[in-house]
């Protein structure tokens, strides 16, 4: 600054820590910045799911031909779920259960809808690694998964083994006693 | 990069093309006269093996893709029609397939000789620095092909390793979707999975020329670790090593071609014969076998830690597993290199051999007992060798006298033979 001779300039610029180039060089840095941003974005959230994979948002599905005691799997948004007409005996030993001796605590009553206690209805995926448990087995009268050794309650509750959480319940919606809406 | 060239160009053409670009000078430099220790084993002949393998896999997964649709309706029936109506496509399938397994097989051989004869010590971290990334690239490049073929094991093999994401508090969720491209598995997955397996070797490809830059400026490790001194201790990678190395892959290729032409579907799992179907899981979800060790870390924890659960812990201890790898030049302080002077160092290696050994045979079993305990065991072993035994072995053994330079020592087996 002093070669310039600016005697008010460089006076200034010694006795402020920051000078105007300096400002210039952060701004421009910072609007190319946000430039780059702004175009690295679209790249990547074309990964996102797409239109056509969001659309598949909700299903109907008649549950009448599902007897005491029978499991069906059916397929929403590309994942399976299992729908699952329990037996009171499974029912009974799911209410049973004290919340203390749950890894992920969630009553019965929270799992299911009201007057529809026989009916639960998950996403198959074991909240482990994705695997679908097998149904009716386990240690907990409900699904066992044999990926890494899940056990999970007839309320589809984690028990025992590295899963997390409880099966998830997707939004669903009995639209009358026997058609549900999944989504 | 030092001066080794004795390259004098000979005609008027070469010295023109000398003075603007000498790729001619560089490759004289660096293969042929490159000086390289004399007593090199054939544990050193992996790295030129490496160099094919990727070769071999580029050839044919170039041809693969002339003929294979990565569609979730065609996918499985575009790899069956390589294989029954391709002229030839029986072998250059099998090739592919076989070729990841060799691949792993002389990639774990290549990490363990360094990890003996000590080359990742000072001034070689970078160099195995590198070789780690080269490993991980590896590692992702294979696991995105063994999805293209679209079989079950494919497709629960995914849907396991993407879930893996989803242990990320907060954000795991919409990392998965993004991954994935949907809720679960599916087209958009395949699609992308098949563009980025096919860039993937190209990066490795270049990571691999930055591994030998590292490489060529310090020069070779050796059995014996000590630094070379003079000239007596090298001789010109051309003819000495070109020819040791051409010898070593002769060999490597007849365990793969045995493969290749009478069991090209052993390495493989039966259950991906069978078409995808996201319905079913098969009894018992197996990754490929070279996966297994770091598979079976990551479902050692099925129990919480503090306030980290079970999933996210088993995702910790797999990448810890592999940072261990990273940080290795920092956790072994010895300044001793070759595992042959170090009358204890030596014993841990082995176990450590045997325990990594052990993981990859657990990682196939059942989630049962005694497995389940013993993968514990073993895992724990894995992060004791590294971040115990090595930095307590640096600080107490006491190394065996070092031969003075590579000459004396290769003379002196000589004078004892
Ligand atoms: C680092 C190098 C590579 C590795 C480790 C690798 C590994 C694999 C593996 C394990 C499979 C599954 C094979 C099976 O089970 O049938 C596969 C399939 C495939 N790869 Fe590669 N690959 C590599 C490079 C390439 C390259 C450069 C291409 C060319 C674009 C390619 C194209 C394909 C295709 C089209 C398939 C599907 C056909 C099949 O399943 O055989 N690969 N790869
Ligand atoms: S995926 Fe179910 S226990 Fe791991």
């Amino acid at each position: 600054m002093h070669s310039y001779g600016e005697t008010d300039l460089s006076t200034q610029a010694e006795h402020s820590s920051t000078n105007r180039r300096d400002f210039l060089y952060i701004a421009t840095g910072a609007v190319g910045a946000v430039g780059a941003a702004a175009v690295v974005w679209p790249l990547i959230n074309q990964l996102n799911p797409d239109a056509s994979t969001l659309a598949l948002a909700s299903i109907q599905y008649n549950i009448a031909p599902i007897e005491e005691g029978q499991s069906v799997t059916i397929t929403w948004r590309g994942l399976p779920v299992f729908v699952r007409h329990r037996t009171p005996k499974e029912i009974e030993e799911a209410k049973a259960v004290p919340m203390a001796d749950l890894k992920d605590p969630e009553t019965d009553e929270a799992r299911t809808k009201p007057g529809h206690e026989q009916w639960l209805i998950m996403i198959a995926n074991c909240t482990h690694l994705g695997c679908i448990p097998v149904g009716q087995s386990g240690d907990f009268d409900g699904w066992f998964c044999p990926c890494h050794g899940s056990h999970y309650d007839s309320a589809g509750r984690i028990r025992r083994g590295p899963a997390p959480k409880n099966l998830v319940v997707p939004p669903y919606e009995f639209l009358s006693d026997t058609l549900v809406q999944i989504g | 990069m030092s001066e080794h060239s004795t390259y004098v160009p000979g005609t008027a053409v070469e010295k023109w093309l000398d003075d603007r670009l000498p790729v001619v000078r560089f490759a004289k430099e660096h293969l042929m006269d490159f000086p390289t220790p004399k007593n090199l084993n054939y544990w050193w002949t992996f790295g030129a093996i490496l160099v094919m393998c990727l070769g071999v896999q580029i050839v044919t997964g170039i041809i693969l893709a002339m003929h294979y649709v990565p569609n979730v309706a065609l996918a499985f029936d575009s790899v069956e029609h390589i294989r029954r109506d391709i002229s030839g496509g029986r072998v250059i399938q099998a090739t592919h397939a076989v070729g990841a397994s060799m691949f792993f097989v002389a990639l774990y051989i290549h990490m363990f000789r360094g990890l003996f004869y000590g080359s990742y010590k000072a001034p070689r971290e970078i160099l195995w620095i590198l070789g780690v990334v080269i490993f991980l690239l590896t590692t992702a490049t294979a696991f995105m092909g063994y999805i293209l073929p679209w079989g079950q094991m494919s497709f629960w093999g995914a849907t396991v390793i993407s879930n893996i994401f989803s242990a990320i508090p907060l954000v795991g969720d919409s990392i998965k979707q993004l991954v994935l491209g949907g809720f679960a598995v599916g087209n958009p997955t395949l699609n992308r999975f098949f563009s980025l397996h096919y860039l993937l070797p190209f990066i490795i490809a270049a990571v691999v020329a930055l591994h030998i830059w590292a490489l060529h400026v310090p020069g070779n490790n050796n059995p014996i670790g000590v630094d070379v001194k003079d000239s007596r201790d090298t001789v010109p990678f051309h003819p000495y090593y070109t020819m040791k190395d051409l010898f070593g892959m002769v060999l490597f290729m007849i365990p793969f071609a045995w493969f290749v032409f009478f069991a090209p579907d052993i390495l493989g799992h039966p259950d991906n014969y069978i078409m995808a179907n996201s319905q079913v899981t098969p009894s018992h979800i197996v990754p490929e076998w070279y996966l297994l060790p770091f598979y079976t870390i990551l479902r050692a924890i099925d129990f919480n830690i503090l306030f980290i659960d079970s999933k996210l812990g088993g995702v910790i201890a797999m990448g810890g597993a592999m940072a261990c790898l990273l940080v290795v030049p920092w956790l072994d302080t010895s300044k001793v290199r070759s595992g042959v002077f170090r009358p204890m160092f030596r014993w841990f290696y082995g176990l450590f051999v045997i325990n990594f050994i052990a993981l990859m045979y657990l990682g196939a079993q059942e989630a049962a007992e005694p497995y389940t305990t013993l993968a514990k065991v073993c895992t724990a072993f894995y992060f004791l060798y590294f971040l115990v035994i090595l930095p307590v072995l640096s600080r107490i053994e006491t190394p065996k006298p070092l031969p003075t330079s590579i000459s004396e020592s290769v003379l002196g087996n000589k004078a004892h033979a």
